[in-house]
């Protein structure tokens, strides 16, 4: 068993991005944060990033594990220093690409000068913030973001502090990538994430995530599937929004989408052209003059470019392998091809058939079928109906 | 010992006669180790080296940058060490108090690093400008949690120029964050400080791993120092953490496993005092008096003894250059050989809990204390050794 076991995290397809010989993970079932994780491995793997020429960087918390189950250079920081740190090694290493991964409550409370200043500084690192309203691993207290009036373990009575509207306060501090995402938009995720690699610059991603165990159980807002259904129904996606408009209430609803995106020298580019000034065209940074370092940056663009032509080559072939096993499949069952369409021309008779009769099977898969759901209508509506019978259920 | 070095780095040698102080001597020092990345927040009375640092990196190749607290500075040393820098802060107490979190995260992680603490009068923001000895303690006990630490104390600018690469030296071998407990007076005290050419100055250079990538450990839990570790974009994709890990750098939450690692920590600085500590003796041998002193107030009590040598005393000097690990031994060797120990020092008393232990009661131990801001009166000094002679 232990073999097959071991043969199967081999051939995992997340094998080389993640850290195989550290799973399982410490996550509990229907947190976000291992979809937002998979999502980050899939654009680190998809931008054509060098996986060598890449550093994550955690703070603690639920999310602070993040860095132990990456398979990258990675280091597993004090609370809310995960920031300096990864400044620490951009400045160091200017030619590796950073990413902080961690909670709000480590980036935006404890460590929230630390935010504000890699903003301002336009330090050249991407943020990714797990926003789930709660300081989970200490057992689900109040953070910078927990909505008005939602019931936490320290706001027992319901919290009385107003959150932080962290787009905002990234835009102001000033962040030139700034997108919020929940972590249900797996493919905006990925698509942002693989962006903000790409560019240069403090770029902060904010990720809405549910907290099962504690966030949603305490505010008895069901499970991860309830969550998820609620981001369906609930996320506005309006890119460009007015940051001052991002607040989140209680249950109210997302705004999401990508917010601000701006060109402002990186640190590290500011302090050369002052340097230049000083000492001349020949000043050094390790040994290293401006024109030497980005004649090398160029060059790893270069590298970049083709791994990542390489990557959707590939993605496309596969697809299209895919699409020819769809065909052939549905070709072979008409009758469920027929359902379908029955479903799509009465959704609620059908989807409540389908319902009842699912619902008695296992209640964890529907997370996964409730998240397909959102792609195709038709099929959305019955099992999302599914989802909110099994889940009935299970809390009676 | 063998330990490898190498010359310095012609680049951060300012090779020749300076008249400068001490916290200039400390930047100087760091560069002619091969400090190339500085982060630090300013503060009375350590800013001087942070200043010299920042006026020197574009010349010399350095980054250096002024982050928005000490907490952050000594965080971001931490992250320039795994990209393959050598690193250097300073402050005094109330930044040391808000570093410790993460000097303890480096202590952990076996992350190599320089820190000076300049001291000044405390408890709080206490007398900024004035000068003390009382962080002592905190250097060695600050961070929360058992690791033993290495901690040196210059009585000269020109000191503080050589144990500044004497403390690069012994971080990188050992991975340990090395304190500099240097005090207002020396750092702001004006001497001559002889930089040697570079090819003079021994300078240890990171350890990296070059080996085969599957057999990469970041850790070598056996009490000694010289294991090597990686820099972040090598391709050996480590992991370090703060938890209790293993080898690997993976966490190993376990009773178990916290005993390797304290025991490590513990026993690679501790285990190895005898080639880490560096004293300053003078007429210890048949003396019936031992002061005990270190950094600025060892240069106040070579006055007060060589008054008592003149009233027919027979007292000895021993100037702890290493402040800890503690010369244990060494006090150990010589209680109830001597009559009395003398400890003169700018706190309420500290070091002079640890001659104490280690006396073990063989001999007398007089306690100077002062409660900082200013230096003894030799005087006070000399009367604890008239009465220590008695």
């Amino acid at each position: 068993m232990s073999s097959e076991i071991a043969q199967f995290k081999k051939d995992s397809p997340m094998s080389g991005t993640l850290r195989m010989d550290r799973m399982s993970h410490i996550w509990c079932p229907g947190c976000g944060i291992g979809s937002e994780v998979n999502a980050f491995a899939e654009a680190v793997k998809r931008s054509g990033i060098d996986p060598d020429k890449l550093a994550v960087v955690s703070g603690i918390g639920c999310t602070g594990r993040v860095a132990g189950y990456v398979d990258f250079d990675s280091i597993h920081t004090t609370h809310g220093r995960a920031i300096p740190v990864a400044t620490g090694l951009k400045l160091a290493r200017p030619d590796m690409k950073v990413v902080v991964f961690s909670g709000e409550g480590d980036l935006t409370g404890i460590g929230g000068n630390h935010f504000i200043h890699a903003a301002r500084r336009n330090m050249d690192i991407v943020v990714i913030c797990n926003n789930n309203f709660t300081y989970g691993m200490t057992g689900g207290q109040v953070t910078p973001t927990t909505p008005h009036s939602a019931i936490s373990s320290t706001t027992p009575f319901g919290n009385h502090e107003y959150p932080f509207n962290l787009p905002f306060l990234a835009d102001a501090a000033g962040a030139t990538y700034i997108a919020r995402w929940t972590s249900m938009h797996s493919r905006n995720l990925i698509q942002s994430i693989e962006e903000a690699l790409s560019r240069k610059g403090f770029s902060f991603i904010e990720v809405i995530s549910p907290c099962t165990t504690l966030y949603l159980r305490r505010n008895r807002l069901g499970d991860g599937v309830d969550a998820l259904q609620f981001y369906q129904e609930n996320a506005v996606l309006k890119h460009g929004a007015d940051t001052r408009d991002l607040d989140i209430d209680f249950q109210g609803k997302i705004t999401i989408g990508k917010f601000v995106e701006k060109d402002k020298p990186t640190y590290i580019e500011a302090l050369d052209k002052r340097c230049v000034q000083v000492v001349g065209d020949d000043y050094e940074l390790y040994g290293k003059t401006v024109p030497e370092r980005e004649a090398e940056e160029k060059a790893e663009k270069e590298r970049v470019a083709a791994r990542r032509a390489a990557v959707l080559a590939e993605e496309e072939k596969s697809k299209a392998k895919a699409a020819k096993v769809v065909t052939k499949i549905s070709a072979k069952i008409p009758v469920k091809t027929a359902a379908k369409k029955a479903v799509a021309k009465t959704p609620a008779a059908t989807a409540k058939k389908a319902a009842t009769k699912v619902a008695a099977k296992t209640v964890k898969k529907t997370a996964a079928t409730a998240k397909a759901a959102s792609k195709t209508t038709a099929k959305a509506a019955a099992k999302k109906t599914t989802a909110k019978a099994a889940v009935k259920k299970t809390r009676k | 010992m063998n330990i490898k070095t190498v010359p310095a780095d012609p680049k951060g040698v300012d090779a020749g006669p300076h008249f400068m102080d001490g916290d200039h001597a400390l930047a100087e020092g760091a560069l002619a180790a091969g400090c190339r990345f500085f982060a630090g927040y300013p503060i009375t009375p350590s800013t001087e080296t942070f200043e010299r640092f920042a006026e020197r990196a574009p010349e010399v190749g350095a980054m250096f940058i002024q982050m928005e607290d000490e907490l952050s500075a000594i965080a971001a040393n931490i992250g320039a060490v795994w990209g393959g820098q050598k690193v250097m802060t300073v402050t005094c107490g109330p930044g040391f108090s808000l570093m410790v979190e993460n000097i303890g995260l480096a202590a952990m992680t076996e992350t190599p690093m320089v820190i000076c603490n300049v001291q000044r009068a405390g408890p709080s923001t206490g007398a900024p400008t004035l000068t003390a000895q009382q962080d002592m303690m905190q250097a060695r006990y600050g961070p929360h949690g058992d690791n033993a630490m290495i901690a040196l104390s210059p009585d000269s600018p020109q000191e503080c120029f050589d144990l500044a690469i004497e403390a690069f030296n012994l971080s990188e071998y050992y991975r340990v964050p090395v304190i500099i407990l240097t005090d207002e007076t020396v750092g702001h005290m004006h001497e001559k400080v002889v930089i040697p050419a570079a090819d003079q100055i021994k300078v240890v250079p990171r350890n990296l791993y070059n080996g085969p990538k599957e057999d990469f450990r970041p850790y070598k839990f056996n009490s000694q120092g010289g294991h090597p570790m990686a820099r972040a974009g090598d391709g050996y994709r480590f992991h370090i953490t703060g938890l209790t890990h293993n080898e690997k750098g993976y966490p190993v939450v376990t009773a178990d496993q916290n005993k390797i690692v304290v025991t490590h920590l513990m026993e690679k600085i501790n285990g190895n005092a005898d080639d880490i500590v560096r004293l300053d003796e003078d007429q210890i041998e048949g003396a019936d008096v031992v002061v005990v002193s270190y950094g600025i107030t060892s240069r106040i009590a070579v006055k007060a003894i060589q008054d008592a040598r003149k009233e027919g005393i027979k007292v000895g000097s021993l100037r702890m250059i290493t402040i800890w690990p503690f010369c244990e031994k060494r006090i150990r060797e010589l209680a109830g050989k001597v009559k009395t120990f003398v400890v003169p020092e700018l706190n309420y008393g500290q070091m002079v809990l640890e001659v104490e232990r280690c006396a073990g009661g063989k001999s007398k131990v007089i306690s100077v204390n002062h409660c900082g801001g200013a230096v003894h009166d030799p005087e006070v000094i000399l009367e604890a050794i008239r009465k220590g002679n008695k």
